[in-house]
C-alpha cells in the first residue's frame, strides 16, 4: 500500500524544508479543488501533501503603496468581497469568479488556477493581462517574477520542487483604467472554458489607449499573452477597424488543439469573437461606463 | 367504482411530499448508504479496449493479495443459453444480459466487465484490480451505427444473423434485426401527392444521467439464502435476472428496494447484482458494490443514437397521403435497441392514408443501450417533427394549422395496428392555439418552435396492500418503486377512497417477500396500474370497514353509509348511531374480524395513451453558435393530474433532458473506441442557469379505464423538446439543424456555411 502523509506548517521555512526534503512526489494544497480531485480520480498519487493555508499572511488582501497584495490561498469567495479589487481589476475579480461552483468559491485560489497549469484556467489570462507578479519562496529565499513565466506546459510550471507561490502583487492602476474577461463555454456554467480571453487598457482622456494587455486561455499549451492584439489597441479608440484587427490578431495568435472541448477551427474563431466583446467592456468600464452595450 | 366525475377532496390537490423531509435531511437510505456487518467492497475490472478477445486471465497474484476475500470472472457465472426475456423493459435476452454482466470470451466495449474481487477496503480492491493479469487480442472495432452496418464491418457476434428478412442471411452481421410497419399502399400515396419533402437526421445516444450511480449490498448465506439490497426501478425484475442468471430459485432471494436516486428507464436491469452475489458466495461476506460515475458512463445503457430519413407527402391544401420513414437504431454491443417504439410512435400523432416505416436494430462496440423515457420515442420524432416543420414551411401554412388538419383523433387507425381511443391530441392542440405563449409575437432576433409527441403508456401487473393500523392510521403498500412521486400519487388515490386526508395515508414500497408480484416502473405504469390496485384495495377496505360498522350496530351492511372517512347509518331508518370513525372501527377490528386490510393484484389493461406538445422560443448567438432558450412551454394530456405538482415536476424534467439531449449532450469517442468524456464535466448535462422556467399547461382528458382517469404522465414530455428546439432554430437562422446535439461548434459551421 502506498502511504500519503499531510502537512500544515506554520511558517515558510517549515514549509519549504518539508518540500525540499521529500523523496516522493510532494503537493502543494491550497484550496486543493483540482489536486483532490486529481487524487481522488487516480491521476496524482503524492506522498506528501504540504497544506500552506496555516502560513501567517498566505490568505488576505492587502494594498502596499497603492498597489494591491493578493495571498496565494485566498479563496475566490474572499476576493470577490473585495471593493478596492472590484473597483480597480473588474476582469480580474470576474475570471476568478467563474471558477467552479459556489462551494468550490469557498477554497479555489489564485495560485492553485495558475500552478494547476491548465492553459483553461480562467483566472489566468485575466491575471497575465492585470501585469501581475507573483513573489515565489523556497530554500534558495524570495523571487518576484512575472506570473507569465510560471506556466510552461499543461500541468508544468517554472518553480522548482521546493518553491510556492506566496502572494500576488497587481501593478499600481493609473486613472481610466479597467479590465475584463470572458470565456466560451457551451453551457452557461460549471464548464471549461473553449477559449477564455482577458484584456486590461489605460486610456487617455479622449478614449484612446494608451497601454493594453491582452491574453488568451486554451488556445495553446499554455495561457498566452499577446504582445500583438496589445499593439494594435494601443494608440487607438474601439473603433469598427481596430476591432477587426483586433479579431484578426486574436485568431493568428491562436495554436489550439481538436479535442472533447473544441476544435482548432472554432476556438481559432471564438478567440477572436471574445477578445472584440471582452475589448468591448474593457473600454467601457475604462471610460466610466458601467452598462454599456458590451455589457 | 369510478370517480372521474365526483367531487373530489384529495386526488388533485397538492400536499407536501412524502419522501420530503428523508431526502432534505439526508436521512433517505439510497442503496450506497446500506452497510452489513463484516462487508467487502466489491469492484470491477474493465475492458480497456473497445473490442477484443480475452486470451487468458490470471487472477492469481490478486487472490494472493492480503484483504482480498474473492476474485471472480466469467467463469464463476453459470453458461446462459440464449432465451428472450420478459422480465424488464423492453426486448433482454438472458445470455446476453448475463455476458453483459461479466464478459467470456470477447470483450465488447470499452467498460466491459471482465472480472471483479471482493476485498476488506476500496483501496485494496482496487489494488487487486491492478493485479490481474488479462492478456487480450484487440479486435478492429466499430462505433457509429452506419459504419457498424456497412459491409466489411468488425462483426461483434459470430452467430448473429439477421432476423426479420427473408430469405436468412448466409453470413453473420451486426443488423440483429429489421423491422417494418406498413399501412395502405405508400408509392400510391406519393403519387398522389403535390407536395413532398425529404429529411436525413441524426441523433446521438443519451444517457439517462440520474444523479445516483448503480449500487447494491447482497449477501449470500451458507444455506442458500440471498438478501440484495439495491437502486432499481423493480425489484421484481432484480429477482428474476439474478435467479436466472446465478440458477438460484425465486424464493431463496429477497431483493429489497432502497430509497431511488433516479431511473428514467436506465435501472430497468441489472450489471452488479449477480456480481455482488457470486462475490459473496465466494468469499462468504457481504459484498457492497457501487458504480463510479465513469463506470456508469463507460458500462450502463444510454439510449441508442440513430440515423434516420424520412419522406412525407401531402396535397397543397396540406393534407398528408404518404409518410416513410428508416431508423437505423444503435443497440451497443448486444441487440435491442427501442427500434420497435421508434417504428411506432414518429408518426402516431397523425392520422395518414399511407405510411412505411423500416427499422434496423443495429451492434457495434459501444455499452448495451438501456430504456431512457419513452424509449425510441423523442429519437424518431425529432426526424418526423423536424420535418413537418420542413413541410409547412413548403406549404406556406402554419405549424399548428398542419398538425391540426392531420391530427390523430379516436377511432384513427395507427399504421402499426391499434386504434386510437379516447385520446386527448385535439384538446392539447386546441390548449396550444389558445395559450398566450403561442399567440404571443416573436421578439425581435427571436425563432419559435413547435414540436409534438405521442406515447403509449402501459398498465400491466402489480400489487398493493392497504392496511388500516391499530390506531385508524393508513399503511398502503405496494411493490412499485417510487421514481417520479407515485408513494404521493397512490396514497392520495387511497386517502380518497377511504375519505381520509392524504396525510392519514403512509405509502411504502414492499420488498419481493412482502408483497405480491408488482411488474418494474417503467412505461408511465405505476399510477394507472399500481394506483388501480391500490384504489380497489382501499375499496376492499372500505366494503370491511362498513361490514364492521353494521356489525357493531347490529344493522343490515346495506344501511351503512360510508363517508369522509366514517361509517353512518344510511338514512333514519338504519337507526340512529354515531358515526364511526376508522380510528374507532380499528380499536374494535379485534372482535370484528381481526386486523382490517386487503390487498389486490391486477393486470390493469387500457393505459391511455398521452400527447404532448412544446412550443419554444430561442435566440442564437451568431458569433459562437450558442442558443439560449427565451421562453419553454410544454402542454400535454395527463388524464387526471392526481397531484398536480408532481405532474407538472415530471414534464419539466422530461423538457430539461430533451433540451440536453438537443443542445449538448453526447458521447465523444477516440479512434481506439474509447470514451473521452465519462464524467458530467464534458459529459454535458443541462445546469440550472441553461433551463429557462418551463411553463407546464396541464390538459385533462380523463382515461375512462383508471378509476381517477390517469394517464401516464413521465415519457410524453422527453419526446418532442429536440424538434421544438430545432424548429426554433430554424425560425430564428434559416438552418436546418438535422444532427444532434445542435452544439455552437456545429451551428457557427452551419451559419458560416450558409454565409
Amino acid at each position: 500500500m502506498t502511504s500519503l502523509s499531510y502537512a500544515a506548517p506554520t511558517s515558510v521555512d517549515d514549509a519549504v524544508k518539508l518540500l525540499a526534503g521529500s523523496a516522493g512526489l510532494a503537493k502543494v494544497l491550497s484550496g486543493g479543488t483540482d489536486l483532490l480531485v486529481q487524487m481522488r480520480s487516480g491521476r496524482l498519487k503524492p506522498e506528501l501533501i504540504v497544506d500552506t493555508k496555516k502560513i501567517p499572511g498566505i490568505i488576505g488582501i492587502r494594498e502596499e503603496n497603492g498597489a494591491f497584495i493578493i495571498g496565494a490561498g485566498t479563496p475566490g469567495a474572499v476576493v470577490e468581497a473585495h471593493a478596492g479589487l472590484n473597483a480597480a481589476w473588474p476582469g480580474l475579480v470576474e475570471a476568478l469568479d467563474l471558477i467552479g461552483s459556489t462551494q468550490v468559491q469557498g477554497r479555489c485560489s489564485l495560485a492553485g488556477n495558475l500552478c494547476n497549469a491548465s492553459p483553461a484556467a480562467d483566472s489566468v489570462p485575466a491575471l497575465f493581462a492585470a501585469g501581475a507578479t507573483a513573489i515565489i519562496v523556497g530554500s534558495k529565499g524570495r523571487r518576484e517574477v512575472p506570473v507569465e513565466q510560471i506556466p510552461t506546459g499543461p500541468g508544468r510550471t517554472s518553480l522548482a520542487k521546493d518553491e510556492f507561490i506566496l502572494e500576488f502583487k497587481l501593478p499600481v492602476r493609473p486613472a481610466r483604467s479597467s479590465d475584463a474577461y470572458l470565456r466560451f463555454i457551451p453551457r452557461t456554467e460549471m464548464d471549461i472554458a473553449v477559449v477564455g480571453c482577458g484584456i486590461s487598457v489605460t486610456l487617455d482622456a479622449n478614449g484612446v489607449c494608451t497601454a493594453a494587455r491582452v491574453s488568451l486561455g486554451a488556445v495553446a499549451p499554455t495561457v498566452l499573452l499577446v504582445q500583438e492584439a496589445a499593439d494594435v489597441l494601443i494608440g487607438h479608440t474601439l473603433d469598427a477597424d481596430t476591432l477587426a484587427k483586433l479579431d484578426a490578431v486574436a485568431q493568428a495568435a491562436c495554436k489550439p488543439i481538436t479535442d472533447k472541448r473544441g476544435t482548432i477551427e472554432y476556438r481559432t474563431k471564438i478567440a477572436g469573437v471574445l477578445a472584440r466583446r471582452v475589448a468591448a467592456i474593457a473600454f467601457d468600464r475604462a471610460n466610466g461606463i458601467k452598462n454599456g452595450k458590451a455589457h | 367504482m369510478n370517480y372521474i366525475d365526483s367531487s373530489l377532496k384529495v386526488v388533485g390537490t397538492r400536499p407536501i411530499r412524502p419522501d420530503g423531509v428523508d431526502k432534505v435531511t439526508g436521512r433517505a437510505v439510497f442503496a450506497a448508504d446500506t452497510r452489513a456487518s463484516g462487508m467487502l467492497w466489491g469492484k470491477v475490472l474493465r475492458s480497456p479496449h473497445a473490442h477484443a478477445r480475452i486470451v487468458s486471465i490470471d487472477t492469481t497474484k490478486a487472490a494472493a493479495l492480503k484483504g482480498v476475500f474473492a476474485v471472480v470472472s466469467g467463469v464463476d457465472f453459470p453458461e446462459i443459453a440464449s432465451e428472450e426475456a420478459f422480465v424488464g423493459e423492453g426486448p433482454m435476452n438472458f445470455r446476453d444480459l448475463s455476458l453483459n454482466c461479466m464478459a467470456r470470451d470477447k470483450v465488447l466495449y470499452e467498460g466491459h466487465a471482465l472480472a471483479a474481487v471482493a476485498a476488506s477496503t476500496q483501496a485494496i480492491a482496487d489494488e487487486a484490480l491492478a493485479l490481474i493479469e488479462v492478456t487480450y487480442e484487440v479486435l478492429p472495432h466499430v462505433i457509429d451505427v452506419e459504419d457498424a452496418m456497412a459491409p466489411g464491418a468488425p462483426v461483434l457476434h459470430a452467430d448473429m444473423f439477421t432476423s426479420g428478412v427473408s430469405p436468412k442471411p448466409e453470413k453473420p452481421s451486426n443488423i440483429a434485426k429489421v423491422v417494418t410497419f406498413k399501412k395502405g399502399d405508400v408509392e400510391a400515396g406519393f403519387k398522389e401527392a403535390d407536395v413532398i419533402v425529404e429529411g436525413s437526421y441524426t441523433t446521438q445516444p443519451v444517457h439517462q444521467a440520474y444523479i445516483e450511480p448503480h449500487a447494491c449490498l447482497a449477501s449470500y448465506a451458507p444455506d442458500g439464502q440471498v438478501q440484495i439490497h439495491t437502486s432499481t426501478q423493480g425489484h421484481f425484475m432484480v429477482r428474476a435476472y439474478t435467479a436466472k442468471l446465478l440458477g438460484i430459485s425465486m424464493s431463496n432471494i429477497r431483493v429489497n428496494p432502497a430509497e431511488i436516486g433516479g431511473g428514467f428507464g436506465g435501472k430497468t436491469l441489472v450489471y452488479l447484482e449477480p456480481v455482488a452475489v457470486t462475490l459473496s458466495r465466494k468469499s462468504g461476506r457481504s459484498v457492497k458494490m457501487q458504480m463510479t460515475r465513469e463506470d456508469v458512463f463507460r458500462a450502463s445503457g444510454p439510449t441508442s443514437g440513430a440515423a434516420m430519413t424520412v419522406k412525407i407527402g401531402a396535397k397543397k391544401d396540406g393534407t398528408i397521403v404518404a409518410a416513410q420513414q428508416v431508423l437505423k437504431f444503435q443497440a451497443g454491443a448486444f441487440p435491442g435497441s427501442p427500434i420497435g417504439p421508434g417504428c411506432m410512435c414518429g408518426f402516431a400523432m397523425y392520422d395518414l392514408p399511407n405510411v412505411d416505416v423500416v427499422g434496423y436494430d443495429v451492434v457495434s462496440n459501444r455499452p448495451k443501450v438501456a430504456a431512457y423515457r419513452a424509449p425510441g420515442a423523442p429519437i424518431t420524432s425529432f426526424a418526423v417533427e423536424s420535418l413537418m416543420d420542413e413541410l409547412a414551411i413548403k406549404l406556406g401554412i402554419d405549424a399548428l394549422t398542419l398538425r391540426e388538419m392531420n391530427a390523430a383523433k379516436n377511432g384513427t387507425k395507427t399504421h402499426y395496428g391499434p386504434v386510437h381511443q379516447n385520446i386527448g391530441f385535439t384538446a392539447v392542440l386546441d390548449a396550444v392555439k389558445s395559450h398566450p405563449h403561442w399567440k404571443s409575437p416573436l421578439k425581435e432576433g427571436h425563432g419559435r418552435g413547435l414540436a409534438t409527441g405521442f406515447w403509449f403508456n402501459i398498465g400491466g401487473e402489480s400489487s398493493a396492500q392497504v392496511h388500516v393500523n391499530e390506531d385508524g392510521t393508513v399503511t398502503a403498500a405496494t411493490g412499485s418503486p417510487d421514481i417520479g412521486g407515485s408513494r404521493a400519487s397512490i396514497g392520495m388515490m387511497v386517502a380518497e377512497v377511504l375519505g381520509v386526508p392524504a396525510t392519514a395515508v403512509r405509502t411504502i414500497v414492499a420488498d419481493t417477500a412482502s408483497i405480491g408480484f408488482t411488474f418494474l416502473t417503467g412505461g408511465s405504469r405505476v399510477t394507472f396500474a399500481t394506483g388501480m390496485a391500490a384504489t380497489q384495495a382501499a375499496e376492499k377496505v372500505v366494503e370491511d370497514l362498513k361490514r364492521r360498522a353494521a356489525q357493531t350496530w347490529d344493522i343490515p351492511v346495506e344501511a351503512v353509509e360510508w363517508k369522509d372517512g366514517m361509517a353512518y347509518p344510511a338514512g333514519s331508518n338504519a337507526g340512529a348511531f354515531e358515526p364511526l370513525d376508522l380510528a374507532a372501527l380499528a380499536l374494535k377490528a379485534g372482535r370484528t374480524g381481526g386486523p382490517i386490510l386487503a390487498e389486490v393484484s391486477v393486470n390493469a389493461q387500457g393505459a391511455g395513451p398521452g400527447f404532448g406538445a412544446h412550443i419554444c422560443d430561442v435566440s442564437v448567438d451568431k458569433e459562437t453558435g450558442h442558443v439560449k432558450i427565451e421562453r419553454y412551454t410544454a402542454i400535454q394530456d395527463v388524464g387526471k393530474a392526481i397531484h398536480p405538482s408532481y405532474v407538472e415536476g415530471q414534464i419539466q424534467g422530461g423538457a430539461a433532458q430533451g433540451i440536453g439531449w438537443a443542445l449538448s449532450e453526447e458521447y465523444i469517442y477516440n479512434t481506439k473506441g474509447q470514451m473521452e468524456n465519462a464524467g458530467f464535466l464534458d459529459y454535458r448535462v443541462p445546469v440550472a442557469s441553461d433551463m429557462p422556467m418551463i411553463e407546464a399547461v396541464l390538459v385533462e382528458v380523463p382515461n375512462p379505464r383508471h378509476p381517477f382517469g390517469a394517464r401516464g404522465v413521465g415519457e410524453v414530455p422527453i419526446i418532442p423538446p429536440m424538434a421544438a428546439i430545432a424548429n426554433a432554430i430554424r425560425s430564428a437562422t434559416g438552418l436546418r439543424m438535422p444532427d444532434l446535439p445542435m452544439s455552437p461548434p456545429k451551428i457557427r459551421a452551419a451559419l458560416d456555411a450558409a454565409g
